[in-house]
């Protein structure tokens, strides 16, 4: 078991970098708790991998240095580490039998034979592969060599981190589930750091304790589920969780009004009064769900032409055009839907600031 | 649901049916139709059955050339299949190197077979040759080297020439098939602590059973018919020590005009590859399978 600190990472494929757009991982300094469930979320070619690769010693970082439990590790090859790592698609030894696999990463450590047989065996039993033991790897399915795989790593008793890099790309939906629910198990029987990369923030969301974003190289949030859903720090984690992803608006801030092409919105006192140092391009954000909808004028609430509405079952999404923009409105099934013009009114604790992309706060 | 009854679709294959029909089939069945006469000239033949056939599989001359066919074809894939793959494991994987060693390697494949018996006598003539000059000044041999001279410096000079001319195919297969591994397993393999030998038998090796497969087949049956080379180089000897299969079906069916056995023996020698050929494929399809299922 470890803590993991990353401190003041960054790594550029190429040799000499120049700006900042040559940096895969551009200034990343976390530490991850022993026995936390992280979960890395981004999408595609934002750096996931190369952190992930950073942690397990695949790759040794431009600068900055890996810690494990307080011990530098930078330089030590990922077999010195004490981790495990288990990829997109599951890497077996197709020659063996499902037992040998399990045993191989002890084997190869000099492990007495008694003792592995023993490991094999708890861990065969956690992952529900002991009817399997003397078959030939080759021949499963996808999910029980992807859990072969994830058993390489339990086998090893001094493991101390389990790293996933988008582990279910290649399992069938309904058996994601189960996949997940058995990571999660394992989890809680083994108090192991697991850190679980992915670009589906469903998967994320229900997985981890903590969900990093990553941006472009960057970590732009750390926090549990929820925390990115009221508050996400970055206009990224906005558009990137929740379904339709939050609406901004560029703005321009009079007092503790925010303008948007002539319209007036309300803002909180505590970000109006932060929103005079902030610069950069000012933006509204509110989430979907928090965009009230009303049929009539209500007190506060802006005039703004329906232009579609898409019912998804257990709630209906409506597009509407406020002088030029367009916002995304989520309502629940039983609310009464506006036909041509909808009165929206934006709730202060709900509407956010932010500038450059980044949240106005304090 | 029933299948339905429609089988004109089988005139669509009649094309290929008659190309292959043509161009194996045919020329099969003459060979065929020597091998259970007897020719004595244009429009004079006797019904003989199989009595070439029990000639020929008595005959301790083909014997004596099957046999040496053997030694050669099983030193040729000892020598190669390992070669190629230490050679694919050698190469680059990227940058400049690849091109120039891929172009490199290719060098050899593309030259025709009887040019490279003769440039295999120049090479290895023991008055002008850069290999027969040299070897001979280090003075090491009791017999100077020369090709002519013993059995063993013939066979010498034939294997090389082989090895030469034919392993490059061999590492440009295993290099396809190295190309084609996922990096993932490599880290996988990193990760569970494997040394590069245990990396190369569970990873490589296995995932290289396709192309090797390809490559055992294509050597094997190549060797096996050999002929332009060692005729160039040796004409079957000194003696007849050289003299493989394809050497003495020739002389058989075009120096001494025995076309009845030269068609029984063509036979045997066209069963004999067939059934190798097969237990090959078979072997290694199934090999590293042997764990309980």
């Amino acid at each position: 078991m470890a803590r993991i600190e990353l401190n003041e990472i960054a790594h550029s494929y190429k040799k000499n970098p120049k700006d900042d757009s040559d940096y895969a991982l551009k200034h990343i300094h976390n530490e991850w708790k022993d026995g936390g469930a992280y979960a890395l979320l981004g999408p595609s070619g934002c750096g996931k991998t190369t952190l992930l690769n950073v942690i397990s010693g695949l790759l040794t970082p431009s600068q900055g240095r890996v810690l494990y439990d307080g011990k530098d590790v930078t330089d030590l090859p990922p077999e010195k580490r004490n981790i495990a790592q288990v990829f997109q698609f599951p890497v077996l030894y197709d020659t063996m039998s499902v037992f040998n696999n399990l045993a191989f990463p002890l084997r190869n450590r000099g492990t007495q034979e008694s003792e592995v047989k023993k490991r094999v065996m708890e861990v065969a039993e956690i992952l529900d592969l002991t009817p399997f033991l003397n078959r030939r790897a080759a021949g499963l399915a996808a999910d029980a060599k992807q859990k072969i795989s994830l058993g390489r790593g339990l086998v090893r008793s001094d493991v101390a981190a389990i790293l996933f890099d988008e582990p279910l790309t290649v399992i069938d939906p309904h058996l994601k589930w189960q996949l997940r629910h058995k990571l999660k198990e394992v989890h809680e029987q083994l108090k192991l750091t697991l850190v679980y990369v992915t670009h589906d923030q469903v998967e994320a969301l229900t997985f981890a304790d903590q969900v990093l974003v990553m941006y472009e190289g960057e970590l732009v949030q750390i926090g549990t589920p929820q925390e990115l859903f009221e508050n996400p720090k970055h206009k990224f984690v906005g558009y990137f969780i929740g379904s339709p992803g939050m609406n901004f608006l560029s703005c321009t801030v009079d007092g503790n009004i925010a303008r948007v092409d002539g319209v007036g919105i309300e803002l909180n006192d505590e970000t109006a009064s932060l929103a005079h140092k902030a610069t950069g391009k000012l933006e509204l954000g509110i989430r979907p769900m928090y965009l009230e909808v009303n049929v009539e004028s209500v007190k506060g609430s802006i005039p703004a032409t329906v232009k579609t509405v898409e019912d998804q079952g257990s709630f209906k999404v409506l597009t509407v055009n406020l002088s030029g923009n367009i916002l995304r409105a989520r309502l629940p099934e039983d609310q009464a839907v506006p036909l041509n013009e909808a009165w929206i009114r934006f709730p202060t604790q709900r509407t956010k600031l932010y500038a450059d992309g980044r949240l106005v706060n304090k | 649901m029933e299948k339905w009854e429609n089988n004109k679709a089988w005139f669509l294959v009649l094309p290929a049916f008659i190309i292959v029909a043509f161009s194996a089939f045919i020329p099969l069945m003459t060979v065929v139709n020597y091998s259970i006469q007897d020719i004595f000239g244009p429009g004079q033949s006797v019904f003989v059955g199989t009595e070439w056939f029990k000639e020929m599989l008595g005959n301790h001359r083909l014997h004596d050339a099957l046999w040496r066919q053997f030694l050669f074809s099983g030193l040729v894939l000892l020598i190669e299949i390992p070669l190629g793959i230490m050679i694919a494991l050698a190469m680059p994987t990227r940058g400049w190197g690849v091109s120039a060693c891929l172009v490199t390697l290719a060098l050899p494949l593309v030259i025709p077979w009887n040019v490279i018996g003769t440039i295999w006598i120049i090479f290895t003539r023991p008055d002008i040759g850069l290999f027969g000059v040299g070897i001979n000044s280090l003075d090491l041999l009791e017999v100077p080297f020369d090709h002519t001279a013993k059995p063993l410096y013939a066979w010498i000079t034939l294997l090389a020439m082989e090895v030469w001319h034919w392993t490059p195919l061999v590492a440009l297969l295993a290099y396809a098939g190295l190309r084609a591994i996922p990096e993932a397993y490599y880290q996988a393999a990193k990760i569970d602590g494997a040394s590069s030998w245990a990396t190369f038998f569970y990873i490589q090796l296995p995932k290289m059973r396709g192309v090797l497969t390809i490559a055992v087949l294509l050597r094997w049956m190549d060797s096996f018919l050999i002929y332009a080379e060692p005729f160039a180089l040796t004409g079957g000897g000194p003696g007849n020590t050289t003299t493989f299969l394809s050497i003495y079906l020739v002389k058989l069916a075009t120096m001494q005009f025995d076309l009845g056995p030269a068609a029984a023996f063509s036979l045997i020698y066209f069963v004999i590859i067939l059934l190798f050929c097969f237990a090959f494929y078979q072997a290694l399809l199934n090999v590293g399978r042997g764990e309980k299922a």
